[in-house]
Order: structure tokens, then sequence, then C-alpha cells
């Protein structure tokens, strides 16, 4: 590896100030130089690491305390990750005793937060309490009422409308681990749903994506699904007739 | 019960065609999730047993999806050559499969027979075949099209340059048109997947890439795969547009949940070939497909993913397209669920459009939910090489940093050129010459820093 003459680089490496793709990567033969096929396969192990990575419910558990709500830990119809991924179906439904266990809960809220594993619990594990600990307050200083909090594994986004109908809260809100690519292995996505309940379709939901690090910050996503769930409340509807406005001057 | 076959003392019977077709179906997880494959291993080959005996006579007769319901149906019927079908209008669906196989059933006799094959009965043959008959028959087709290059020819690999960015940043994607040019990549196509369906976002790409290809007088075509109604738009609009693109499906739901109908689809294959864009040829559309489309829509209609997916083959040969490409591992598990069933189902595809006259690439590829990694993009793309699939995609590093995915790279391309003895298009292979990015063997040559390529972004 550290006989660089072995390598024919690219006279174009400059290029790559313009794009993350991986362009400009020389050759040995017709083949990637070692360096840049290791680099892949590492980017690779951390998004499959992250798809079979499990919630720390303990210690979620112990950052959500800081909200005084109370907190349910739930579980899909799916046992392992196995299963969940050839079954998108049962991972959208609450278990028998899990369905039970919140049937207990003191419902009518406004808002009803879900946190599942999805496709990176790492996700979860990172971003859900930050977010929610800017999120929450905005909430309730706008005078809306937070139902208890939900953690649930082997979930997909779908498994709110059963959750948020059980807790007749108004309004869902799933943070879930997103499909981890190679360079972002635990990013997490938001999806809202105004009176959620079980059947609803993605055309029924608004989605703030891509929440990590290097992605969209937590202040900035919480303002986003701040205004979404105000706007849904005002209009009595969320999904793709709710449009996001608060970039508009961005995208151009 | 018209289809059974007993093992021992059990019998199986399967209600009708479709029935049948889905228990033949070497497992996959999409037809699983859809509640239709065989219940045990011994089920499965009965099914195949019971296949193999079917007369091709009974796919006209015993549709999977009625005429009356479903214009994909009609379509089939309506387009089924019954005069070349005589030839093997006597044959079982095992007789196919032998004859297929057979020295004299050549290049020119499976060219001549495409619209005598019906979508089910390709299917159906296919799930009687091993991967290595599914190759051998594959590579005797030869389905040539042309636009500014000729696509297909025996001995030749395209590859589709992918330069996807995540915010269609303009000198992004040049970055990686440029990386993958000067790779040798971008004969098939220059396509790009844009972010958003945005018109004026699409309008501009496709100057850029007009711009592009003009200024180095590029023996190829530009496409940015948005929404053919959007692409209708731009083209009243007098944007430069050179194929026309659209995803298809295998039913006429799974069409609709895709926002487009065979009407729709004529309108905009009559707008692109009104363009005359096209110096040497005129296909001018490029399709998209992939098994599970239709259960993931709601929309298979009890009809087994591999059915279907050939059923969209049908769709695609209405319009003389440039190129069909099955995003075969793009789905996800929960449809093919590890590299297995991903080979497999890219080797089915690949030949199910060869036969029924289409000019067939594959994306080989997968996600990160999936059971896949390079190795086994390394076998499929050894395997679809050998096959003599028409072209394959170019990603940089074969990570698609604006889809997610992982497909083919340029390096990869080079490879697949290289062990199998194969070349760019005649036309493309003369501008890399011309341009001195490769040499008369297709080895890479030093690029210096006046390159005008170097330049363009």
């Amino acid at each position: 590896m550290n006989d660089s003459k072995l390598i024919k680089p690219d006279a174009w490496e400059f290029l790559k100030t313009h794009t993350d793709a991986r362009i400009a990567l020389g050759s040995v033969g017709t083949a990637m130089p070692l360096a840049e096929v290791l680099a892949f396969k590492m980017a690779h192990a951390h998004a499959r690491d992250a798809v079979y990575s499990e919630l720390n419910e303990s210690a979620l558990i112990d950052d959500l305390a800081t909200f005084d709500l109370p907190i349910y830990t739930l579980q899909s119809q799916v046992n392992n990750r196995h299963t969940y991924l050839q079954r998108p179906d049962w991972g959208r439904k609450l278990s028998e005793a899990s369905k039970k266990e919140l049937a207990q809960a003191k419902g009518n809220a406004d808002i009803a937060f879900i946190m599942a594993d999805g496709l990176s619990a790492t996700a979860i594990n990172k971003h859900a309490f930050l977010l929610l600990k800017i999120l929450i307050p905005l909430l309730q200083q706008a005078g809306f009422s937070i139902a208890p909090l939900s953690i649930v594994r082997q979930g997909r986004v779908a498994i709110g409308d059963d959750i948020g109908e059980t807790l007749q809260a108004k309004c869902s809100v799933v943070l879930i681990g997103e499909r981890p690519g190679l360079s972002s292995p635990d990013s997490m996505g938001a999806y809202l749903t105004y009176q959620p309940k079980v059947g609803l379709t993605d055309e029924s939901r608004n989605c703030v994506s891509n929440i990590r690090s290097e992605g969209l910050s937590y202040q900035t996503a919480a303002e986003k699904i701040f205004y979404l769930i105000q706007e849904s409340f005002r209009l009595q509807y969320s999904g793709v007739s709710l449009k996001d406005n608060t970039d508009s001057g961005l995208l151009t | 019960m018209p289809y059974h076959y007993t093992v021992k003392n059990r019998r199986y019977a399967f209600e009708d065609l479709k029935t049948l077709l889905a228990k033949a179906t070497p497992f996959r997880t999409g037809d699983a999730l859809a509640g239709l494959t065989a219940e045990s291993y011994e089920e499965r080959i009965a099914a195949q047993i019971a296949l193999a005996d079917v007369p091709l006579q009974t796919f006209l007769n015993d549709l999977v999806i009625p005429y009356e319901t479903d214009e994909v149906s009609r379509l089939i019927v309506d387009s089924h050559d019954t005069e070349g079908f005589k030839k093997i209008a006597h044959f079982t669906v095992g007789d196919l499969r032998n004859w297929l196989l057979l020295e004299e059933t050549d290049a020119a006799i499976l060219q001549k027979m495409a619209f005598a094959f019906t979508p089910e009965m390709v299917a159906a043959v296919s799930k009687l075949m091993r991967n290595q008959d599914l190759i051998a028959v594959a590579q005797k087709c030869t389905v040539v099209t042309q636009f500014r290059n000729t696509i297909g020819l025996k001995g030749r690999l395209s590859t589709r340059l992918q330069p996807n960015h995540p915010t269609d940043d303009a000198k992004g994607i040049a970055a990686s048109i440029i990386d993958g040019l000067l790779n040798g990549s971008g004969d098939a196509v220059i396509g790009i997947n844009p972010a958003t369906d945005s018109p004026a976002v699409v309008a501009r790409l496709l100057h850029m890439l007009d711009g592009l290809i003009a200024r180095f007088d590029m023996p190829t075509q530009s496409c940015v795969l948005a929404h053919v109604t959007t692409t209708l738009q731009l083209i009243e609009e007098k944007v430069p547009v050179d194929l026309v693109f659209q995803s298809i499906g295998g039913t006429e739901k799974t069409n609709s949940s895709f926002g487009v109908s065979l009407a729709l689809l004529d309108e905009a294959y009559a707008a692109a070939l009104s363009l005359k864009r096209g110096t040497i040829g005129n296909n001018v559309m490029y399709f998209e497909t992939g098994q599970g489309s239709a259960l993931s829509a709601n929309a298979h209609e009890s009809v087994d993913q591999q059915t279907c997916e050939a059923r969209a083959y049908a769709v695609a040969r209405k319009y003389a397209p440039h190129l069909v490409n099955s995003v075969v591992g793009f789905i996800g598990p929960e449809y093919l669920y590890d590299g297995k069933q991903i080979i497999r189902a890219a080797l089915e595809d690949h030949f199910c459009g060869k036969l029924l006259g289409l000019p067939m690439g594959m994306d080989i590829c997968y996600t990160n939910h999936a059971e896949a990694d390079q190795d086994d993009m390394d076998n499929l793309l050894t395997l679809l090489g050998v096959a003599g699939c028409n072209f394959i995609m170019g990603v940089p590093g074969a990570d698609d940093i604006m889809l997610n995915y992982q497909s083919t790279s340029f390096h990869d391309a080079l490879y697949l050129r290289k062990v199998l003895n194969k070349k760019a298009s005649p036309e493309f292979e003369s501008w890399l010459l011309n341009q001195g990015i490769m040499d008369e063997k297709g080895r890479k040559l030093p690029i210096k820093e006046a390159h005008l390529l170097l330049n363009a972004v």
C-alpha cells in the first residue's frame, strides 16, 4: 500500500471540489486502487452495522425522563431483523402485548412522538433525544399537549398510525432511522401524520428527512417540524397537499 | 383443476395458469410477501414439472390478467404474431426450453420469433431454466439500436453514465460526467436522475448535457430521467430532449400508479420521434423496470413478480426503445433478499427482455439493507457480460450519492471489457481514440492538463 508508483492517478483530482461522488480515484490496471476499495468497504460496513444496530432503550429512557412524560417501550409484530427486512407489513403493526399495554395509556393529547429503529437504530440513539429537546419545549410553549412517548423495536413508519390511533392523538410524529447510504449510516427521518389511523399511506404524511450531523441540523429540523405541525392543525390535514414553505427561497 | 402433478401419493393441483406460474417460480421474498409462493420445495418442483407440460397454445387462452380489465393484456394479445407462432404452436413450455437451447436455434431465428412469444411464455420457460440456460440463450440474441451511435452489437459493452448529485448541482454533475468520459463510459446514454421533478431544473440539466455533447461532438445521447409528462412539457417548450424516459410496469394498475397509460406513452413516443435528433437512428425511448414494482404499487393482481416484469417488456417493445434497463437490486430485500435472488432475477430479466426483442441493459445494484455486497455484483457483472447484456450503469466509484445505493463503477465496465474482450460502441470507441482518452486496445491514456474536457466544468 505504500508504493504509490503502482497507482496511476487521474489528472482531474481538482474536480473533487465540486462533488462528494467518488471521482478521480485513479487506477491499477482497470481496477480501483486498493485504498479506494477498502474505503468503500468500510463505508458499506458502517451501513450494514447500522441496519443491524439496536435501540439503546435504557439510555433513551434516561434522557427522555427530562420531559416528565410517560414512556412506553413497544414492539411491532416482528421479532428479529431477518423477518423485519422481509415483512414490512408486520413491521407496521403493534404486537398484541404492546397493543394491550398501550391501551392503558391516557389519551386525547395533541401530538404523539414515536421513536422507531427503522433501518438504523443508530440514528435514533444519536439524534432522537437531541431533536426532541428543542422541539417539545417549542410545542409546549405554543400550547400543544404531548401524548406519552413511545419507543418501538422493529418498527416501520406506519406503526405510528397504530400508536397514534390507540393514543387518540390528533397528530403523530414518527422519528425513524432511514435506509443507510454509504455516506450516511445514521440519518433520521421524521414523518408527520394528522389524525393518524391504521390504513393510511405515504401520501397522508409529511416527511423531514436527512436529520444528522452532516445533514439537516436539529435546530432546522425542529423548526420545520414545528411549522408543519402548526400548519396541519390549522388546515386539519397532512400529506402531499401540505407544503413545506420554510425554505422556499432556497430551491431554485 | 386443469394443472396438476402427483408426487408419490401427494397430488398437487394449481387452479389456473397464474397460480402455476407463481408456484413454479424459484423462491424470492417478494412472492412470499404477496402470499403466492410454493409452500414447500416439493410443491415448487411439482409446479415446474406440471408447467413443463403446458402447451404454449394455453397461454393464448388462459390469460394471467383478463383482456377486458387490463390494457397490457390487450396489448399482449393484440400484438401477438400468430403467423410466426405457428412454428412453435405445437410446443409445450418444456419443448420451448429444449428448442431454445438447440444449436440450430440461432440469432436470426430468435429475432424473427420475438413477437411470436408472449411475455408469459418467456416468463414460464425461464422458470424451468437454470442460470446457465438463461445465459446461453440470451447470448444468442442480438438486439441492436441506434440514435447517435450503435448499441448492442456482438463484442460490445456500453454504459449509461449516471452522474447524479443530491442537489442537481450543475458543476457536481459535470465533474462526474468528465470522470466517466475519461474512463470510457457514457456510450449508451448520459442519464441523470434528477433529485427533483421540477421542469425548470430538468430543463437546465438538459441544456447542460446538450451543450456538452455538441461542444465535444460526442456520439452519444442525453436523458434526464423525469416523469414523462415533465419531458413532454419540455419538448413543447423546445428544450433539447434526446431520449424520453419513463418507468413502466406489467399491469395497467402499476402503470397508473406511475402516472402513465399506453395512450400517454403513445403521445410521448410520437413527440420524441418528431424531434429527429438522432443522427443515425430513431430509437428514442428509455424505459426502466424492475421485479417487485407491481406488488409495491399493490397492483400485481396475484401474478408473481417475474411474470409481471416480463409483461412490462410487452409495453416497452411497443415503442422500439433505445434502452431498457431492469433496476434489479434497487427495490430492496422484501422483494429480492440477497445476492442469490438478485443474480437470478437479473439473469431472468435479461433473458426475457432479449427474447422479446428488447435492447436489455441491467442496473447491477443493491441497497444497504439487502444481503449483498460488491462480490455479488462482480459475479453478476461477469455473468451478464457473458450473457451479452447491452449496457450497464457507470456510477463514480459504484456509489450513487443521490439515490443512496450501489451500482457498477466506470472501473467495473473497464474490467468487463478487458476480461471478455469487449469494446465500447463503435462510434464512441472512435471518439475515445480521437480525444486521446483510450488507445485502440481500450486502455486508459494519460490525460494532459490542457485537455479541453478538463476545462469543461
